[in-house]
């Protein structure tokens, strides 16, 4: 490990020129409310069986959860992963926080109106032509639902603990940021089959 | 960029700790499964084998995990507690919409007890694997006792 793997000043602090670390809060309470405005709307429309709001919800939910985990698995993740250490962490500060709450929520309403438009439709009836491409769909979704949740959504908190020490470790730093890189690229190729099943699904 | 700053005394990544998260991914691993096949055989009644089997497997991995926690020294503690607490909250949160889903299409008598029992599992499985990478990095490089 290299020196600038060390290279972390105190919050807010300067050293050697280096930019003020940003103040990092781990789960950005500015953006609760409009996570509770999407669930609040999100349960209406499942307590009602309104058919344009689960489709809008898994659609762009869905739309959203793939786009994403595309983006940050193949573009930005290589990105990072051949930044300095000190722009990883500066990027991670800002760019994490985020995506502990857009996550569980694009995940959340995805799931939750996918679930009700295939029991409303009829797909999970193991009659329909769309019941094994569901059950598919299910085993992608839980494969990707113990890496993000047994590796990257550890790795994404622990990194942000660390960077809120008066004297971060760059090493430790360096390693969470590799898992995360790592396992955002596994999701994203995973998003491939996810965009290839419900195509399908959509078109039988 | 040129910074440089003293590095800690020791890095915490020189610490081995035993397989804790390997056990809690285990188990939630299993219950993931075991929520696969109770939602694959939605809305009918499917066979409880399996998924009881699974449940019962995640627990042990949970409860053996839990064991190897306890009996940790010089872990952080505080940091363990206080993430737990608040990804527990969330999580919970998220179990009860995978809940409200089932009950709202009917779902009743042993098949929901046993989905129940999954999510319980979920619940608490994320939040403890949560803490602990949290906590693992924030505790003392090495055992002082």
């Amino acid at each position: 490990m290299t020196d600038s793997a060390h290279a972390m000043a105190a919050p807010g602090g300067v050293v050697d020129g280096a930019p003020p670390r940003p103040a990092i809060q781990i789960v950005p309470l500015k953006g609760l409310w409009v996570v509770g405005v999407i669930v609040v709307f999100l349960i209406v429309s499942i307590a009602e069986d309104w058919r344009w709001a689960l489709d809008f919800f898994h659609v762009a939910g869905g739309g959203l959860w793939t786009g994403i985990d595309l983006f940050v698995g193949l573009v930005v993740g290589p990105i990072l992963g051949r930044l300095s250490i000190p722009a990883r962490a500066e990027f991670s500060a800002r760019f994490m926080p985020k995506m502990v709450l857009i996550m569980p929520t694009v995940v959340l309403m995805t799931l939750a109106a996918g679930f009700q438009l295939a029991v409303n439709l009829g797909n999970l009836d193991p009659s329909s032509p769309n019941h094994d491409w569901l059950v598919v769909s299910f085993v992608v979704v839980g494969v990707m639902a113990v890496i993000a949740l047994g590796f990257l959504e550890p790795a994404n908190i622990a990194v942000l603990f660390e960077m809120k020490k008066p004297v971060p470790d760059g090493e430790v730093i360096a390693k969470l940021m590799q898992r995360f890189v790592y396992t955002a690229g596994i999701l994203g190729l995973m998003q491939v089959a996810t965009l290839v099943i419900m195509t399908r699904v959509a078109t039988q | 960029m040129t910074a440089h700053v003293e590095a800690p005394a020791s890095s915490a990544l020189a610490r081995k700790f035993p397989p804790i998260a390997e056990f809690v991914i285990g188990s939630l691993a299993l219950v993931i499964v075991g929520g696969i096949y109770m939602a694959s055989k939605f809305p009918r009644r499917p066979p409880l084998a399996l998924p009881i089997a699974l449940l019962a497997g995640s627990i042990v991995l949970c409860l053996v995990a839990a064991v190897m926690t306890a009996r940790l020294h010089d872990f952080a503690w505080a940091r363990f507690r206080l993430v737990f607490g608040w990804a527990l909250l969330a999580y919970v949160f998220q179990a009860g919409m995978i809940e409200y889903a089932f009950v709202h299409n009917n779902a009743s008598g042993a098949p929901l007890a046993v989905i129940t029992l999954l999510l319980v599992m979920f619940a608490l499985d994320v939040p403890f694997v949560i803490a602990f990478t949290a906590a693992r990095y924030s505790s003392p490089p090495a055992p002082t006792g």
